[in-house]
């Protein structure tokens, strides 16, 4: 766990040299709240018990002097300890950020997207406010707390002893809380979390609630939890309300006892009456540091969970890398080749989800992918811009193996639309630039037009600078997919999939769409999976995918003939349409 | 440590948006308390008798020294005392510091008292808000949910009662304490030295000033924070669930160098809010050492002048060190105060909210046919429904449940604005099965969602088994139908579980009887744990086909006479599909059906086709004859119009 903040810590770069002036500003300040006991002392003491009216207003002046002294070392560490927090904050976030994009779809795969949010929101957050308070205080308590009982010391030896006793203690008793309360918190944020999931549920599911009338049902198990949470919370934090009375307690103690031995020296002549009030003080400032230790202690580990998580995605390792590609190499044209091909998205899964594929796609084919749910059809594809790597086999593009390719190069020169698409917020015209940042203005006008969006854009009343929200919502499923395929054909690609992206798409206008994309390019090699045997029939040869294995690649009328599940799928979609 | 979730960190300092009428919000908030009036009248002693220990405490610091220590020491010195113990005065400095040990124990343990009774009224009173916030929600009209967003609701659960929870058991007793050490240190503070006093006051005074000036500064560059906040988060969001998108355009340092710009933003107005919001403290701090320092030197010289002992000296300023740190704290409590009754404003918002309306006075009853026709209410479940239908004069009726359903000129709108049904008839006979087709925004799902009572008609009748659905008691009519949604919502809990929805009472016989009637059975038996599969966050662990299949059997067990389905949509592959169809069709049997139809294959059998466009029925009557017509619905077949 130290490695881990150890590897954080790298990431202070330009705000390593505030993080270093914030405890020693931090220092300077304790060092001049340390001081001021043990001047009143003094004061007291040779200045007005000695009814010495020069010696008071000189100790007086010295305090005031120690106290703005001491504002500006609180006032600078304030801000430098802002400044190495949230510079902190703003590393790591950028590191992750980073970190993210580097990652592989299999990498992606393995975190939800919500945890992934979480991590460089509230994760990121923690941390940054944990080490913003660190950097005041970690040094800056055990400091005070060692200075104070050093003057008490020099004050009175005899006495210190009162605090050796104490210290230990109350430290004890702290921790023993601290280390009590910690399981009952982590269970009552379980609780927590489960209600609130329960909650979310509830909310997203109301229609079927209110259909089946199970309000009383929902209530009932809503106050379960709810009273899951009361319980749990009055578990954990009746622990944590010893803290205050133990204090009390110890600092009441330290008093008495120092009252006590103190007034007896004090009336023996050893002590003086005068230093009673320094020692007071340092009473207060001795204990409060203790607190402030464990409290620094606790919110250690409680940011441990958000240390462990980000970590957890900095030291994932990227699976695919193109650090040992030709740099130089380009796709000499569009042809597939997959060459013994195996592939299981879990390494350790004893039955792979692509088994032994050897196709040949030629340059300019025009290729259909149909199967059921699970038959690999999308993984197949996946293939080709590399966007997984073979488990064995090869997977040749352009007559070179994939990996040989710089991922840029090959990924620029293989369009592909995916299933679960994405358009950004901003206008359209900035979502499509993706494709092509260079685009002219008759390149994306053409490219829409192939992919049957030009009408419907010039029916918004922006046209191409209409504002998409976030995802997209503003435009029909339909129209999104249209978009999409737009987006990829502006890359001018030798190679375009289209992962079953028109099934929001009317049977006519996807027609259209494919015989657009044989105009567009024509020597461009297109793979079109597809749910619907019309979305595929005209095309060159047609792969039929069953249980990750190709269970035959041929023509239309071939397959009609002999394939049995093609045939079966077929015959089920022309029920209706005869 | 005793926050609840998530960051609390400085980013929801500028959340709080002030309340509207916060004389109510208070009466009602106190209101919650009524049942713990003596217990917080208990907890308020405690709290006063815990301050005050600590504030008269500090007092015996004078009459020690100067009653006691001071003469002792002089007496001493004096000669002819041989032992501490021979001197008068021993005995009363030891009762002294008895009685001070006294007033310091009551003090720590009236602190523990007082905080466990506020643990307790806290906790409870959290918990009985959240208990009445549930509850009327589930009340609530569906189209509260369509005009408020999950996180809305959500946030009034967490947020809003977390900062309620935060002024319940700190803020409100920190007031209180703040408050009588004020008041009590005062009082202490101009019995020793007036002149004092005020000089201390003078020094609060610019130490308030500055410490607004710096809440100030913090206060604008929070807001600036927030919004930057907003905007790096939501940009995370958005490539994020892009991210496969971006790899594929090869975007990742176009998207790397638009995080750093936003990143950078949030990272200076960060810094700002928080550098002002961090030296608040340390300034406080220290300004209250100067005031110490300077309230030091002058009571010194009026120690030495004699106008002050040495004893008063000690105890003012050890008063006046902690006169200021109260004024501090209050500043702050009352931001969690404001951002606390916002909160509670909220929430009673949604209290407030009309429940959903429920005149009805028919109900659903079982019963059972007599030979001579008659029918008769029975406890148990005989399969045969009825409408109980009460009379003015005192006389029932009963009237079999068939399941006809009429439309008669409905007009409807989510919005006044917008009707989306406009004028619609219909008519639906027992065991029928109705389709209805068009495109999304047709008015299709509205039509089922009317039926059920989600939404009520201002025009129009819509009659049910003759009686208009008015009539019929809300909770009874939604028992008499069943509904399969288009987005099949699973909740976390078992497959039993889940499929006993539909009937809590069902046993176990019977739930795998009804996944065996919608085809759910096995694929059940072959989940790793059969019917106790635990099902996690809406289903997730199961295809979208399986979901389909349970929520079918759900639908099954609850064996309704009329059914609603909303067929889906997504790609599932053609085995799956026509498990389903194959569910749906066992499911259909005998029953008036509604579906809503995306896959035009499966309505081919219904006696009628409604197909709609813009909330009207432009087309309606069977198969055989839409597709003779040569309309709308022989396009839609033909696959010549989209269907999304």
């Amino acid at each position: 766990m130290l490695q881990k903040f150890k590897q954080l810590l790298s990431y202070l770069g330009e705000y390593k040299k505030y993080a270093i002036l914030t405890p020693l500003v931090m220092v300077g300040e304790a060092a001049m709240e340390i001081l001021i006991p043990f001047l009143m002392a003094r004061m007291l003491t040779y200045g007005v018990k000695a009814q010495n009216t020069e010696y008071t207003v000189k100790i007086g002046i010295i305090m005031i002097v120690a106290s703005i002294f001491s504002l500006a070392c609180g006032a600078l560490g304030g801000r430098f300890s802002a400044k190495a927090g949230i510079g902190f904050g703003k590393n790591i976030r950028a590191k992750l950020f980073e970190r993210v994009q580097d990652f592989s779809f299999a990498n992606v795969d393995r975190y939800s997207t919500a945890s992934l949010v979480t991590r460089l929101t509230t994760d990121v957050t923690n941390v940054q406010n944990t080490f913003m308070m660190c950097t005041r205080m970690l040094v800056r308590s055990p400091s005070m707390l060692i200075g104070a009982f050093i003057m008490a010391i020099t004050i009175n030896a005899k006495m210190a002893v009162v605090f050796a006793v104490v210290i230990p203690i109350l430290a004890i008793a702290l921790g023993l809380i601290a280390s009590n309360a910690h399981p009952r918190f982590t269970k009552m944020l379980e609780r927590y979390d489960k209600m609130n999931a329960a909650l979310q549920e509830n909310l997203i599911a109301i229609r079927v609630v209110k259909a089946f009338v199970r309000e009383r049902h929902e209530i009932d198990k809503f106050e379960a939890s709810a009273d899951e949470v009361r319980k749990t919370q009055v578990a954990a934090e009746k622990i944590v309300l010893l803290n205050a009375p133990v204090m009390q307690l110890c600092m009441y103690g330290c008093i008495l006892a120092i009252l006590w031995f103190g007034g007896r020296m004090s009336i023996l002549g050893t002590f003086d009456i005068g230093e009673l009030s320094g020692f007071i003080s340092y009473i207060g400032q001795i204990l409060m540091s203790l607190m402030m230790i464990t409290m620094i202690f606790i919110s250690l580990i409680i940011s441990m969970a958000s240390v462990r998580r980000i970590c957890e995605v900095l030291d994932e390792t990227v699976d695919i890398s193109d650090d040992h590609a030709d740099p130089t190499l380009t796709l000499a044209d569009g042809s597939v080749v997959f060459r013994n091909v195996s592939f299981s998205y879990n390494k350790d899964s004893e039955n792979p989800n692509l088994e032994e594929i050897d196709l040949t796609i030629r340059s300019g084919e025009t290729i259909g992918i149909i199967g059921g749910t699970g038959s690999a059809k999308s993984t197949l594809v996946q293939l080709i811009p590399r966007l997984y790597d073979v488990t064995e086999g090869s997977v040749l593009v352009g007559g070179h193996d994939v990996r040989d390719y710089k991922l840029n190069v090959l990924r620029d020169q293989v369009a592909m639309v995916l299933q679960k698409n994405v358009l950004f917020s901003g206008t359209i015209r900035e979502n499509l630039l993706w494709g092509n940042p260079n685009a002219t203005e008759e390149q994306i006008v053409e490219a829409c037009k192939a992919a049957q969006a030009h009408d419907f854009i010039m029916s918004f009343p922006h046209g191409y600078d209409t504002e998409l929200g976030q995802g997209g919502t503003n435009v029909s499923g339909g129209q999104k997919q249209r978009l999409c395929i737009a987006r990829a054909l502006l890359k001018k690609p030798k190679i375009m999939i289209l992962d079953d992206s028109t099934s929001a798409v009317d049977t006519a206008t996807d027609s259209k769409i494919r015989d657009a994309l044989q105009q567009y390019h024509s020597d461009i090699t297109t793979i079109i999976i597809a749910q619907r045997i019309s979305s595929v029939a005209e095309a060159d040869r047609i792969l039929v995918m069953d249980e990750g294995k190709c269970n035959a690649f041929d023509t239309h009328e071939n397959l009609l003939r002999e394939n049995a599940i093609y045939r079966e799928v077929y015959e089920s979609q022309q029920k209706g349409a005869e | 440590m005793a926050r609840m979730v998530g960051s609390k960190g400085p980013q929801n300092f500028a959340r709080g948006k002030k309340p509207q009428n916060m004389g109510k919000t208070i009466v009602r908030l106190f209101s919650y308390f009524s049942e713990f009036r003596w217990l917080l009248l208990l907890i308020a002693v405690f709290i006063f008798v815990s301050t005050l220990a600590q504030v008269v405490g500090t007092s015996f610091l004078q009459v020690i020294v100067d009653d006691y220590l001071e003469p002792m020491f002089a007496e001493y010195q004096a000669g002819g005392v041989s032992s501490l113990w021979d001197m008068e005065l021993m005995t009363g400095f030891v009762h002294t510091l008895l009685m001070m040990a006294g007033i310091y124990i009551s003090g720590a343990v009236s602190t523990y008292v007082y905080s466990r009774l506020l643990l307790k009224v806290s906790t409870s009173t959290l918990f009985k808000i959240r208990q009445q916030m549930f509850s009327h929600m589930e009340r609530l009209p569906i189209r509260y949910f369509d005009t408020h967003t999950h996180g809305e609701l959500m946030s009034h659960y967490t947020n809003d009662v977390d900062t309620l929870r935060e002024m319940l058991s700190n803020t409100l007793s920190q007031l209180l304490v703040g408050a009588v050490t004020i008041i009590g240190t005062f009082i202490m503070m101009v019995r020793y030295s007036w002149l004092l006093t005020l000089l201390v006051i003078a020094f609060l005074c610019v130490q308030m000033f500055i410490a607004a000036m710096l809440a100030g500064r913090s206060g604008k560059f929070f807001k600036e924070q927030q919004q930057a906040i907003g905007a790096v988060n939501g940009y995370i969001e958005e490539m994020i669930e892009g991210q496969k998108v971006v790899k594929v355009f090869c975007h990742e340092d176009e998207t790397k160098e638009g995080f750093a710009k936003r990143n950078e933003r949030l990272c200076h107005a960060a810094t700002e809010a928080n550098a002002f919001s961090n030296m608040l403290m340390p300034v406080m701090g220290n300004l209250a050492h100067i005031c110490y320092a300077v309230t030091a030197m002058a009571g010194g010289v009026m120690g030495i002048h004699g106008v002050l002992t040495l004893g008063s000296l000690i105890s003012f300023l050890e008063y006046s060190r902690n006169f200021s740190r109260p004024f501090a704290q209050v500043s702050q409590l009352f931001g969690t105060i404001l951002s606390a009754l916002a909160g509670a404003e909220r929430i009673f918002a949604m209290l407030d909210e009309a429940p959903e309306v429920d005149d009805g006075y028919v109900t659903l009853v079982n019963a059972r046919q007599l030979p001579d026709g008659s029918i008769e209410e029975t406890a148990e479940r005989t399969g045969f429904w009825a409408w109980k239908h009460p009379h003015k004069d005192g006389t029932l009726t009963y009237t079999p449940v068939k399941g006809n359903v009429e439309f008669d000129h409905v007009v409807f709108g989510y919005t006044p604005e917008k009707v989306v049904l406009n004028d619609v008839s219909l008519y639906a006979n027992d065991g029928e099965k109705i389709a209805f087709v068009g495109s999304t925004g047709a008015g299709k799902t509205t039509i089922t969602n009317l039926i059920n009572r989600f939404y009520d008609v201002p025009d129009g009748k819509i009659r049910y088994d003759g009686i208009n659905i008015n009539k019929i008691k809300k909770d009874d009519l939604r028992r008499s139908l069943a509904m399969v949604l288009q987005d099949t919502h699973l909740f976390t809990g078992t497959v039993k579980e889940n499929i006993r929805y539909g009937r809590l009472d069902a046993t176990d016989e019977e739930i795998v009887a009804a996944a065996k009637r919608a085809n759910a059975h096995y694929f059940i038996t072959h989940l790793p744990k059969g019917y106790d599969t635990m099902l996690t966050a809406d289903g997730t662990n199961l295809s979208q086909g399986q979901r389909q299949l349970l929520a079918i059997a759900r639908a099954a067990i609850a064996d309704p006479p009329v059914l609603i389905l909303d067929e889906a949509t997504s790609s599932i592959d053609t085995r799956t599909e026509a498990l389903i169809e194959k569910g749906m069709d066992q499911l259909m049997e005998g029953r008036t059906v509604f579906v809503i139809a995306h896959r035009l294959s499966t309505i081919r059998n219904a006696q009628a086709i409604m197909v709609l466009e813009k909330g009207e029925i432009i087309e309606r009557g069977n198969h055989d004859a839409l597709i003779a017509q040569k309309g709308k619905y022989y396009q839609l077949y033909t696959g010549m119009f989209e269907l999304s």
